[in-house]
């Protein structure tokens, strides 16, 4: 009841002219960039970071929402169209989506795609509304002890539910929690690896990081590979779906946001699990079996719309815990520290205009999406031939641009490179590269959590664990650390460490059934 | 408790082609396969340093609480040499990093060092030149340089966009998001 009055002024607060035009921007520059080869949404965040000294946070929000959402609707293209899909989050789209494409139905796929980021979208935000005001009220009396616990998971699921390596990992996380250490100490004003020079004392700045990794980082490892001849987009017209091609989806469309949400709520990698566990369900529930592997339109469907209902997922975990589960969440979580709002339970009480406006406006913005996005898409396919010297010019670009802007500083600059240099190491050498932007960004308000803890409990230990919450929070952080052990102790199962396909069909195996037909 | 393998704390060894054994190989090439020992190194190296910062911190009078300024640093510097231990651990048996993949990433060839190396020149280059130049004529050669060295030889078009996309960049962010930039001497002409 609070939540529906909350909601009606915050549509109030989406829907002045002002608002709705950063929507607008947000969700067709993110579908350009979900589009365009080589940019992900958390790299489009970042680049964009810099506006945020410009214009008011909710407007900033708003935008960045837009730009999420565009972003995925915008690579589920590029999968279908180019068969080389650069996030994780798209791959499953490729699967069906492209062999539909070649043969001639591409218009059908990508309209399943859009209609299933809109269904995903839609159901996701709705579960959204509804749950997020009930989770920030359960967590409104958390304090340090909770706080630095929830941190504590944060840092374990990144390193050790993401990626094939968990020492690389952890390596990752190490790298940013000692660049969050440069500069000074919040509580004493000690200096910490600053080596004397002024400017690194105020610290390295959150957006100088998160463009440095995602962006300068990505623009030089691919400039180290770039393809001689950039693969050929398959040629599509408006998307449109028949009568026996609607018959066929719409019960995929219902079903993959109920998949999505949960696992883009927890800290296990955002769309990746929950896109492919949806194309496993609906290939074993489809009537057309013979069709998967050709171009079945439900394993388009079903994957994207589980994909937008993870992006609503997120949210709900970053606006009422401050935990972000993926790489876009971590930057928009840069983003509110620049603006010095510190996501939680209170945000709810503190910025209920912010909050409920950006909820309002995801539904404004799927609406934009779908009425744009259907008959924009021709013109969106032409954004795949743009020349690569140009693309990853632009992005080296608009990276300086965003580290400039920080401080007006050169040094700011060379920092950025550096970092981009870090970056483009990580990349070599199969470090993941979220990780470290994680522990920058929450580095240094765990260690005020976890030092105000402790000096509430006068230095005992037990000061961090004396909450239900907080044990509870550390008990699934342990069920993690543990997980490979579990696993091996548990009878027939697979023991090899499989790559990134493999692994949710295991565990989707392992809740409905016996793991009997298994073997590797 | 009838666990069969008894849990081992040693990192997992991703099952990536061992070398193998008994091929007789030079130092240069047992060096190539195992580069990733730098990425070790550089750890190692980054822990004596966050760990020598830590200890030679002078914090008697600074000291609050019982978890000061020291606490952390030296949390993670022996983060750090655990890791670097453990990664140098799991590349000797075999373990490989994936180098990241991607629309426009192609792994068959060897890496272009060229193109990267003139890239992070044309950036360095241009970000010195902002202050003498002002941002959108500094901007609009780090767009031309990045192109050209990205492989574009359009003489008629890359710098026409370069400056266009300068150009607006700088009207984005100085005149309408109240971000200043320094419009140099050719902001003072026009």
């Amino acid at each position: 009841m609070n939540a529906l009055n909350s909601l009606l002024d915050g549509f109030g607060t989406a829907l002045t002219p002002l608002n709705l035009l950063w929507a607008a921007v947000g969700v067709l520059l993110g579908t350009a960039i979900g589009v365009l080869p080589g940019i992900g949404p958390a790299m489009a965040v970042a680049l964009l970071l810099p506006v945020t000294y410009g214009l008011d946070p909710t407007g900033a929000f708003i935008m960045f929402a837009g730009i999420y959402y565009g972003a995925m609707f915008g690579g589920s293209t590029t999968s279908i169209l180019l068969n080389t899909p650069g996030e994780s989050a798209a791959v499953v789209a490729a699967m069906e989506g492209n062999p539909m494409a070649k043969s001639g139905r591409g218009a059908q796929a990508l309209a399943a795609a859009a209609v299933g980021h809109f269904a995903g979208g839609m159901v996701g935000t709705l579960l959204l509304v509804a749950l997020a005001p009930t989770v920030a009220d359960l967590a409104v009396d958390i304090g340090a002890p909770d706080y630095f616990a929830i941190m504590v998971l944060a840092f374990i699921a990144v390193t050790s539910v993401l990626g094939s390596s968990r020492i690389r990992g952890l390596a990752s996380l190490l790298i940013g929690l000692t660049i969050g250490l440069i500069g000074l100490d919040q509580m004493t004003g000690q200096q910490r690896l600053t080596f004397g020079s002024l400017h690194l004392a105020d610290g390295v700045d959150v957006v100088i990081v998160a463009v440095g990794l995602f962006a300068i980082g990505e623009a030089l490892w691919v400039a180290a590979h770039l393809r001689r001849r950039p693969p050929e987009p398959i040629p599509v017209g408006r998307p449109w779906l028949g009568r026996a091609d609607l018959r066929r989806t719409w019960k995929s469309w219902a079903r993959g946001p109920f998949i999505g949400f949960p696992f883009g709520a927890i800290p296990a990698g955002g769309a990746e699990i929950p896109t492919f566990l949806s194309y496993v369900t609906e290939k074993r529930l489809s009537k057309h079996k013979d069709e998967w592997g050709k171009g079945a339109i439900e394993g388009v469907a079903g994957p994207e719309s589980a994909a937008s209902a993870s992006a609503a997922g997120t949210l709900v975990s970053m606006l009422t815990l401050g935990l972000p589960t993926t790489a876009v969440a971590a930057v928009m979580l840069a983003a509110f520290q620049q603006y010095g709002i510190q996501p939680g339970p209170l945000l709810f009480e503190r910025e209920p205009d912010l909050v409920w406006g950006l909820i309002a406006s995801l539904f404004v913005g799927m609406v934009l999406l779908l009425a744009l996005n259907l008959p924009l898409a021709p013109l969106w396919a032409k954004l795949l031939r743009i020349p690569r010297p140009y693309l990853y010019a632009g992005i080296m670009f608009f990276a300086a641009v965003g580290a400039y802007a920080v401080g007006g500083e050169i040094i700011d600059l060379v920092l950025l490179l550096v970092i981009g240099l870090i970056g483009f190491g990580m990349r070599r050498y199969g470090l993941p590269v979220l990780p470290a932007v994680i522990g920058v960004i929450l580095g240094p308000a765990a260690e005020q959590q976890l030092r105000r803890a402790l000096q509430i409990s006068d230095g005992s230990v037990t000061g961090l664990v004396n909450t239900p919450f907080s044990v509870t929070v550390y008990a699934v952080v342990v069920l993690l650390l543990a997980w490979p052990l579990i696993r091996k102790a548990l009878p027939r199962r697979t023991t090899t460490t499989a790559g990134a396909p493999e692994t949710p069909e295991a565990s989707e195996s392992s809740e409905s059934r016996t793991p009997t037909d298994r073997g590797v | 408790m009838t666990t069969p393998a008894a849990p081992t704390p040693e990192p997992k060894a991703e099952p990536v082609q061992p070398a193998a054994p008994g091929t007789p190989r030079t130092a240069r090439s047992w060096l190539r396969d195992h580069s990733e020992l730098g990425v070790s190194i550089l750890l190692l190296a980054l822990g004596v340093l966050v760990l020598t910062d830590a200890l030679t911190m002078n914090v008697d009078i600074t000291q609050r609480g019982p978890v000061g300024p020291k606490t952390v640093p030296v949390v993670v510097g022996i983060g750090l040499l655990i890791v670097a231990a453990l990664l140098a651990v799991d590349v000797l048996r075999g373990g490989r990093g994936q180098a990241e993949t991607g629309e426009d990433v192609d792994l068959g060839e060897p890496a272009d060092w060229r193109t990267v190396l003139l890239l992070s020149g044309v950036f360095l280059g241009s970000a010195v030149l902002i202050e003498p130049l002002g941002f959108p004529a500094a901007g609009a050669l780090l767009f031309w340089g990045a192109a050209y060295a990205l492989g574009s030889r359009r003489v008629d078009r890359d710098p026409l966009i370069a400056a266009v996309l300068s150009l607006a960049a700088y009207a984005l962010f100085d005149k309408l998001l109240g971000v200043p930039l320094p419009g140099g001497p050719l902001m003072g002409v026009l």
